[in-house]
């Protein structure tokens, strides 16, 4: 099943692709709250495709009369946000601010997009040494796999879901990938010390031993990151939405890949004492 | 052992109450108070806006390879070498030099002392390489000869950007170097940075020269447009003045017109010369040019001799005082672009503070209640934990005065689901080893031991994620990545001082109570 949904995922990815905001496609956005009842999506739509600014997305924040404008074209010179506000005054009048701009310019948003697949790419690359020096290279292949597992079923969804990927999704990823970690390094360190324990006992009932030794605890951390998480999902305000969502599923998906992916890897590589014990005579 | 000695047990104490009122300190309004210190709020809790600026140095570096081109040709003329065909493509200077000089004129540039090819003692090199072929010299920039006009250019600039802000008289700007070409400036509580940003991008380069009418003009001329881009007259390329010789500028309101201007008054030398030309020039027109656009040009009718004048060309007030503020902080090295622009208003910076405190309260609120059920008395330890964490963790950020931002509040957030982790960690060891040991003080001590290499390891990788995100994340990314890390250590700190207390403290009371968690 995880090999369909990571299938399924990096078919979304390279068809369907994924949905940039500002930060890493570069142009405008908007977010504007409007005191005024007739100030709504359609007029806003009507006043801004006047402007001649190209491609433009409109849509509501939140907030009953928050709203959130994006325009794709990258328009930089100083004056460009001044424009616009001139412009939606003569059209919709005043009662209305703007709460937030971003304009990001095209060599910035390809730094930010650059920085941040290197930033991922670091991550895991950190990761996959650190469990090869606190432990084996078969656990630490492992870890990475359900690494991979979680970033890219997480990605997937925003794929499917159309979600925005922004920088703070970036730092989502980055925290899963730190949480996802946690949670499989648990389990194998209570499968290094059932290895030491147990000579004779099968690695796939090892590992399914350690599994339920550790099932508890994994079950309760993730319940409470998950409590953490779901209150920052509803009540953290509409810019911590798409952060907290992307964290949500990359907690189950690292629980899920901590118990079904990490440890299989371990019986398929046939991990045994001696491997701990080759470890421990170096 | 779980026995823990008073002195240790008062200092834990002690510790706790201290972070308790650093952390405190925060909800006071006063400067006096015992603390000053405070958690800065990131600009996007606390509104503002944030400016990323580029250098364009392309201009910079053609001045540069136009003065290097004179400086030969002076060079040569008076060594009395001679040299054909000088000038300047793509980037690179060429010239023709005879066989016999070759020799002669590679020492020139290639020697240490050389005045026109200056060395770099710490990047050992010269401001241009210098490439022959046959009779053909070609110079261009170095690597390092590029580097040092980009840092020259990006510390001037940053000088000017400081002036120009200052002058505006924001509050406590934060203006910092990035990168060897760019410029961040963060202006804390500004809601619409427009003026700002006009300011910035202008390079309000000042110059006074004659209208001419004849193209034989020794200097050159070339043709300029009026600001209101309709007009087009041909001016001189000598230039009389410049802005540095500016001492002052104002706005005026002039009496006799009813029309503002800006008045400038010129340091010595700029008034001896100022005097000159308009005693030579009376009668002729001079165009006072701004960032290539003649502003006006008032024909001559006295010498000015004071060093004081007046700049008149359909100012309105706000508008003469923008061109004031930009004479005397001075021209910019190059024009800067703005890149990247974030401005986030006042009142959204309070809701998002507003709904950061609600989610973090439901939060905590949420695990508590959890813990408390799953654990019952050690729930309570881990929650009593937890709050002291929390107090920890905010006293830190109080004490370094790091800067908090909106991902930083979720990260503080995500701390509490996570710190709890360590004493479930340990709790589910300890019900473990009380299956197998009789004995619930040593059931107690090792379900410490041995749940200590999982939590390391765990938190360990935990704090991998934050130290890259720090590195490689920007603004409020960062703000996350410091809660998320300095979580991490409190978090380990009061599980292992405070939790470990308070369950010693209960386990050696009830050593003899059977099913003790």
């Amino acid at each position: 099943m995880s090999l369909s949904l990571v299938v399924i995922s990096i078919l979304l990815l390279f068809f369907k692709g994924l949905n940039f905001g500002v930060d890493f496609k570069g142009g405008t956005l908007i977010e504007l709250r409007a005191d005024d009842k007739n100030i709504n999506v359609t007029s806003l739509r009507q006043s801004f495709s006047k402007m001649n600014i190209g491609d433009f997305n409109v849509k509501k924040f939140g907030n009953e009369n928050d709203y959130l404008i994006k325009i794709e074209k990258k328009d930089t010179s100083t004056n460009a946000i001044e424009v616009i506000k001139k412009k939606l005054r003569l059209s919709v009048g005043n009662s209305f601010n703007f709460r937030r701009v971003e304009n990001v310019g095209p060599k910035v948003s390809a730094e930010l997009l650059k920085s941040g697949i290197i930033a991922i790419a670091l991550s895991l690359v950190a990761m996959l040494f650190y469990i090869w020096i606190r432990f084996e290279w078969q656990f630490s292949l492992g870890a990475i796999l359900a690494l991979f597992h979680d970033v890219i079923i997480t990605l997937g969804l925003f794929s499917l879901l159309n979600l925005e990927i922004n920088l703070s999704i970036v730092a989502a990823v980055l925290t899963i990938v730190g949480y996802s970690m946690n949670d499989t390094v648990v389990i194998y360190d209570r499968v290094r010390e059932n290895l030491k324990k147990f000579s004779d006992i099968k690695i796939f009932e090892l590992t399914n031993i350690s599994i339920n030794e550790t099932l508890s605890r994994t079950i309760i951390t993730s319940v409470t990151t998950l409590l953490a998480l779901v209150s920052i999902y509803l009540f953290g305000g509409e810019i911590l939405k798409g952060f907290s969502l992307a964290m949500i599923m990359g907690v189950i998906f690292g629980t899920y890949s901590s118990i079904y992916i990490a440890n299989p890897v371990l019986v398929k590589l046939r991990v045994s004492q001696k491997t701990i014990l080759k470890e421990d005579s170096e | 052992m779980l026995y823990f000695s008073k002195l240790r047990i008062v200092l834990v104490f002690l510790v706790s109450l201290f972070f308790i009122f650093i952390a405190s300190s925060n909800l006071q309004n006063s400067e006096d108070s015992f603390i000053s210190k405070k958690i800065n709020l990131g600009l996007d809790l606390q509104g503002g806006s944030y400016l990323l600026l580029e250098i364009d140095n392309g201009p910079v570096k053609t001045q540069k390879l136009q003065n290097t081109t004179t400086l030969i040709r002076n060079f040569f003329k008076n060594k009395k070498i001679k040299f054909n065909d000088l000038r300047i493509v793509d980037n690179k200077i060429i010239f023709i030099v005879a066989k016999n000089n070759q020799e002669l004129v590679k020492e020139f540039f290639l020697d240490k002392e050389s005045e026109i090819n200056p060395y770099y003692n710490q990047y050992k090199s010269h401001q241009f390489d210098l490439s022959i072929e046959d009779d053909k010299f070609t110079l261009v920039l170095s690597k390092y000869g590029l580097i040092e006009i980009k840092t020259s250019s990006q510390d001037q600039a940053i000088e000017i950007v400081r002036r120009r802000v200052d002058e505006v008289g924001t509050n406590e700007p934060n203006i910092l170097k990035r990168g060897n070409n760019r410029i961040l400036v963060e202006l804390p509580g500004l809601d619409d940075p427009m003026r700002i940003k006009s300011l910035l991008g202008k390079t309000a380069n000042l110059t006074f020269r004659f209208v001419t009418q004849n193209n034989n003009d020794t200097f050159g001329t070339e043709m300029l447009s009026f600001e209101d881009g309709a007009t087009e007259v041909m001016v001189s390329k000598r230039i009389i003045l410049n802005g540095e010789n500016l001492l002052d500028a104002q706005p005026q309101m002039n009496n006799q017109t009813n029309e503002t201007v800006v008045s400038f008054t010129l340091d010595r030398v700029g008034a001896k010369r100022f005097g000159k030309a308009t005693s030579a020039g009376i009668g002729k027109q001079l165009a006072i040019v701004l960032d290539g656009k003649i502003v006006s040009a008032p024909v001559i009718r006295d010498t000015i001799a004071s060093g004081n004048g007046q700049i008149s060309g359909n100012f309105t007030f706000q508008s003469a005082t923008d061109l004031a503020l930009l004479l005397r902080s001075g021209a910019l090295p190059a024009p800067l672009s703005i890149i990247e622009e974030r401005t986030v208003g006042p009142d959204l910076g309070k809701d998002s503070i507003k709904a950061g405190v609600i989610a973090l309260m439901i939060g905590f609120l949420l695990v508590i209640f959890f813990m408390l059920i799953k654990y019952k008395i050690f729930g309570l330890i881990a929650n009593v934990t937890l709050l002291v964490n929390l107090f920890f963790l905010i006293g830190i950020l109080t004490l370094f005065e790091a800067t908090l931002t909106l991902p930083g509040i979720a990260g503080i957030i995500l701390t509490v689901g996570m710190a709890v982790d360590a004493n479930v960690l340990i709790f589910e060891r300890i019900k473990e080893e009380c299956k197998k040991e009789k004995n619930n003080i040593i059931a107690f001590d090792s379900g410490y031991v041995k749940s200590k290499t999982a939590i390391i390891d765990a938190n360990i990788t935990t704090l991998i994620a934050a130290i890259i995100l720090f590195f490689m994340g920007s603004g409020p990314i960062k703000g996350f990545s410091v809660t998320l890390g300095v979580g991490i250590f409190t978090t380990l700190f009061s599980v292992y001082f405070i939790a470990r207390m308070f369950t010693g403290l209960y386990v050696v009371k009830n050593k003899e109570k059977d099913k003790l968690i």
